[in-house]
């Protein structure tokens, strides 16, 4: 039986059950980044995937939408227990991303702009579930939200969905990533609070 | 690291000290400890069962039972004006943690550090400036804390009495300045930064706690100062 605590829930809100547990609705959109915003100008930025024998497929920034944009509605979910729901995206889906690349590893690092890394085993980018992002709510992504692109791979929780994102490179293994070595789960499944180590 | 399951504590304190925030201290027979910089999650029950949950900073260090929170109310919020306003010395909540381990500094780091507080953004940069000063350390530290105006500081006369030959503290005022100050009042400029922090030359581990806008901000121009990203550490401060 958990502790009560006197008096409290005068303030509580309805509850969704959209909601993952431990969750909170925000209708505000908070920031989390371990360091400051990086500056990166579109006409120098690239995507690039390698895979295990050190082959790279890379993209431009026109290259990148010329594989098609799509519209993305979904849930959010930080761990830092904010969740904010039916937000509207527009991503290329990483399917297009990976259609030429042959790789028998099942685990991807997610690189960004600035260094920032996450793990994300290849299953979860695939079939529908992650996108290269860059735009949010009908304009472009702003730069302390991810912009110019991050990854959206909302079935996890946020900090999966690398801001700045600038790569992936596949491992044989599910190494950690930067949060991943600072405290943070592995995989981070939001329905199932995989929060902490 | 393991994050240990919840942990019942009691409220020992619950001091008022600014118009918005309290400084809660509690008491955690369990607690297994924190570095300066780590933060826990809180979880408060209701009598029928309704939960919350919030992540605070902890201004606190070391092993425990004992472990300090500041906590600002948040408008429209559910857990931080019940702490702010409604709990007592003596009610049951209960805590997970010590959570992170990125945003913090032990005194085994010898390099210069500057501290760039927005707010209640303070409270994992009290802890580690408590951690400097106990530890003898003589590890260069520079503070630099943005208020609104002097009665919205947390830890004001702690601070003063922390100023020492290996710790300077300046304070931004961006509402009201005391009578006297020297600069008007205002948000954080390249200009100030570049006065008062620690120069990039000096190669300073910086540490910036606030609100987004804040941080923001303050992490732009110290980049633009010319200190290397890779050596600044943000946190921002949300909350409900």
């Amino acid at each position: 039986m958990a502790v009560i605590s006197r008096g409290f829930g005068a303030r509580r809100r309805e509850s969704d059950p959209d909601l993952p547990p431990g969750q909170f609705l925000t209708t505000d959109f908070p920031v989390l980044s371990a360091g400051p915003t990086p500056d990166i100008d579109t006409a120098d930025w690239s995507f690039t995937i390698r895979d295990e024998t050190g082959e790279t497929h890379a993209w431009d920034w026109d290259e990148l939408h010329a594989l098609g944009l799509e519209d993305v509605h979904t849930d959010i979910h930080c761990v830092t227990r904010w969740s904010k729901l039916g937000t509207h995206w527009r991503g290329v889906s990483l399917d297009r991303l990976f259609e030429n690349v042959e790789s028998s590893y099942d685990f991807t690092m997610v690189h960004s702009y600035g260094g920032y890394t996450t793990n994300v085993p290849l299953e979860d980018l695939l079939d529908g579930k992650a996108w290269i992002a860059t735009e949010f709510e009908g304009e472009p992504l702003d730069p302390e939200h991810g912009g110019p692109a991050r990854l959206l791979v909302p079935h996890l929780y946020f900090w999966k969905s690398a801001k700045w994102v600038r790569g992936i490179v596949m491992h044989a293994r599910d190494d950690p990533g930067f949060w991943e070595q600072n405290g943070y789960n592995m995989y981070g499944d939001p329905w199932k609070e995989q929060r902490y180590w | 690291m393991i994050v240990a399951d919840w942990q019942a504590g009691t409220v020992t304190d619950a001091a008022r000290a600014t118009p918005s925030g309290r400084v809660l201290t509690l008491d955690i027979p369990s607690w297994p400890g924190n570095d300066p910089g780590q933060h826990l999650d809180l979880r408060l029950t209701a009598e029928d069962g309704y939960q919350a949950v919030r992540s605070y900073s902890i201004a606190s260090y070391g092993t425990g039972p004992r472990v300090e929170l500041a906590v600002d109310e948040v408008p429209d919020g559910e857990v931080s004006p019940y702490l702010v306003e409604d709990v007592r010395p003596g009610d049951e909540l209960e805590v997970r943690g010590p959570l992170g381990a990125f945003f913090v500094w032990t005194p085994a780091q010898s390099e210069p550090v500057q501290l760039i507080a927005g707010g209640s953004g303070i409270v994992p940069l009290m802890a580690m400036a408590r951690a400097h000063h106990d530890s003898g350390s003589t590890a260069a530290f520079r503070m630099l804390y943005s208020v609104r105006s002097a009665p919205d500081a947390y830890y004001a006369a702690e601070l003063a009495d922390l100023v020492d030959e290996h710790f300077a503290l300046h304070w931004a005022y961006t509402r009201q300045a005391p009578d006297g100050w020297a600069e008007p009042a205002g948000r954080i400029s390249r200009a100030l930064l570049e006065r008062v922090t620690a120069p990039a030359s000096a190669a300073p581990l910086v540490y910036i706690c606030g609100p987004t806008g804040f941080v923001e901000a303050a992490a732009r121009i110290m980049v633009g100062l010319g200190h290397d990203p890779a050596r600044v550490r943000t946190e921002r401060f949300g909350g409900a």
